[in-house]
């Protein structure tokens, strides 16, 4: 089973998937057809894309008569943010003990 | 190393430690007393050599990457799910050693699929960070 920031990692490696996680990030709630005005793709190329960001957790999806708005899920984020924040925290505390180590060592 | 070094997700801990670089040296490349201060281990210091970390909580699987006594040590960490890169940098000082260690996110092999890529991952979390910011 992958570990959900494995499966973020792997769903944002694509540059034209990330470029449409960040115009989303930064513009906002957005339909397909201005998404793709921007992307330089074709419509159905950025709906497969919107599709694995959607299955990633990364983007939702809101139907509103026969439109589809798409808008950015960043808390989705956060294992990403918290993995560094984690091995930070673990590399710190080793730090600490490979200081007290070495002022235990012979020369 | 390329550019594609900085096109990841990294965890940079330094720290200015008052020994020489070869004693630090043998902290960081022999078994036993890697185990005092990180974990238990089956690490030798030869390039290619696939070893294991293991505590409790669960085993990191590694393969030395890099040898260079008393300068530089990088193996290859992963772990729950997410291969990550180690590269321990020592620097002498006047007084001791800069020791410098970097954990990227990627390995060099996922590295290079990243390369291509229109932004940078450093660029894209420190824009995403101001996203997020904005949002709280």
């Amino acid at each position: 089973m992958p570990q959900p920031h494995d499966i973020i990692f792997r769903t944002l490696a694509d540059p034209t998937r990330r470029a449409i996680f960040e115009r989303l990030c930064r513009d906002g709630d957005q339909t397909v057809g201005a998404l793709t005005a921007e992307a330089g793709i074709s419509q159905p190329a950025v709906s497969k894309h919107l599709g694995v960001l959607k299955r990633a957790g990364l983007v939702r999806d809101r139907h509103q008569g026969r439109q589809t708005h798409y808008s950015a899920e960043s808390a989705a984020l956060a294992p990403l943010t918290d993995w560094a924040r984690q091995m930070t925290a673990f590399w710190q505390g080793r730090f600490d003990q490979l200081e007290d180590l070495l002022k235990r060592m012979d020369q | 190393m390329t550019d594609s070094t900085t096109e990841t997700l990294s965890v940079i801990v330094e720290r200015e430690l008052a020994f020489p670089p070869e004693k630090i040296w043998r902290a960081l490349t022999q078994p036993l007393l890697i185990a005092e201060w990180l974990m238990k281990n089956d690490f030798r210091p030869i390039q290619g050599h696939s070893f294991n970390f293991t505590a409790d909580w669960g085993a990191v699987d590694c393969q030395v990457l890099e040898v260079d006594p008393n300068k530089t040590l990088s193996y290859t960490w992963d772990a729950m799910g997410l291969g990550s890169v180690v590269t321990w940098t020592l620097t002498p000082t006047g007084t001791g050693t800069h020791l410098r260690m970097e954990q990227a996110g990627f390995r060099q092999d996922q590295q290079q699929a990243y390369q291509g890529a229109k932004y940078g991952w450093q660029r894209f979390f420190a824009s995403l960070e101001q996203v997020l910011a904005r949002i709280e």
